[in-house]
């Protein structure tokens, strides 16, 4: 069969059956790529995962493209990632011009006021997770506390504390490293 | 020129929104701040939304909030700018993994970048406590204790005590349970 479909239609199963995105989608990213159509390895998988996940956009898409440019290049890539946005774009717009024509129900509102609880709850999870794996040492927690604080006094874009982050993990490695090769010198 | 504007604004979140689908959230945070597409409540309605469908959390976010600010072609528009990014990034990327994955300054500079996500995140989640679960206005009327949702506070409690004592637990679960709750109490 054409690859480029299988390649679509797999991704749309992925993007159609897994709930909640990122490390979710791992089994049934696994179901699909390695163990029916052996696109890849698990290794690669998790390699494509581990990647996925330090640089920019949602973390299935960039797997998607991953697995896609494997299979098929560049089209394939387009194929695999349009397969797992595709069951979000159909899915969402019914859902949002449903819940447009109810959204003044009383009833909808007290359900949704309840909700928004719950996403606090999701967040402070998705927080106390992030911060097991992310804060590692003092620098890490000056960080956090430092943009944490800045956002409290100024409205700035989240990219100003994306690039501002990146050149202090960069200053702080390069400082740590030539530090290690001045103590080696020394010794 | 709306169409024009979330494309931008999109490729934005896209291009910098670095860790997975509810990095998207922040971003989206500081949108209502700027734009009147939508506001803190209706992004948590958003949130709740993605985490109760299936597909990636940020693909499902960005489509809702597509949706909400220029209808169905505002979601294909956004969810397209989204990903756009990421797909030549990977593109990139995938040629040059092994070299990618080691590079000493894109691990550096990853460094930093984590624990101000994780900050990002938090800010985006104290967003939403304001309001959900308190009422800061009320301070000035009827003194400190009044600053407090005391409703939404238990169910908040409750809700992190049962998140925390059952990790596996869905969050579609906590938001049913929070739905509910919400109907009943008439919140």
């Amino acid at each position: 069969m054409n690859a480029y479909l299988d390649l679509y239609t797999s991704f749309f199963r992925i993007g159609a059956f897994t709930f909640g995105g990122g490390y979710a989608m791992l089994p049934m990213i696994q179901k699909e790529i390695v163990e029916k159509h052996k696109w890849a390895s698990d290794e690669e998988v998790m390699d494509y995962f581990a990647v996925a996940q330090c640089t920019p956009g949602v973390i299935s898409v960039n797997c998607a493209t991953f697995v896609g440019t494997k299979v098929k290049g560049a089209l394939g890539a387009a194929a695999a990632t349009f397969g797992v946005i595709s069951p979000p774009l159909i899915i969402i717009s019914i859902i949002a011009l449903v819940l447009q024509s109810f959204a003044d129900l009383p009833v909808v509102q007290h359900a949704f006021n309840g909700i928004r609880v719950a996403v606090c709850v999701l967040i402070l999870n998705a927080v106390i997770k992030l911060w097991k794996s992310n804060i590692k040492k003092a620098l890490h927690i000056i960080v956090f506390g430092v943009a944490f604080v800045i956002m409290f006094l100024v409205k700035l874009s989240p990219i100003f504390y994306v690039v501002v982050a990146a050149i202090v993990g960069i200053l702080d490695c390069v400082i740590a490293r030539n530090q290690g090769r001045k103590a080696g010198k020394d010794a | 020129m709306t169409y024009v504007l979330l494309f931008w604004e999109f490729l934005k979140v896209g291009l910098f929104a670095v860790g997975g689908g509810l990095a998207t959230i922040p971003f989206l945070q500081e949108m209502t701040t700027r734009y009147d597409w939508f506001d803190t409540a209706m992004l948590a309605n958003m949130i709740a939304v993605g985490e109760s469908t299936p597909g990636p959390i940020g693909v499902n976010v960005a489509t809702y909030a597509g949706i909400t600010a220029g209808g169905i072609p505002g979601g294909f528009v956004a969810t397209f700018a989204l990903t756009l990014p990421s797909y030549l990034i990977i593109l990139v990327v995938a040629r040059i993994l092994q070299k990618f994955r080691s590079n000493f300054y894109v691990n550096a500079a990853f460094s930093g970048i984590r624990p101000v996500v994780t900050a990002l995140i938090a800010y985006a989640g104290w967003g939403m406590v304001e309001l959900s679960l308190v009422d800061l206005g009320a301070f000035e009327t009827g003194g400190l204790l009044s600053v407090f949702l005391w409703p939404q506070l238990v169910l908040f409690g409750v809700l992190f005590f049962v998140s925390r004592k059952w990790k596996k637990l869905h969050p579609i679960a906590l938001i049913a349970i929070a739905a509910v709750v919400g109907i009943v109490l008439k919140l």
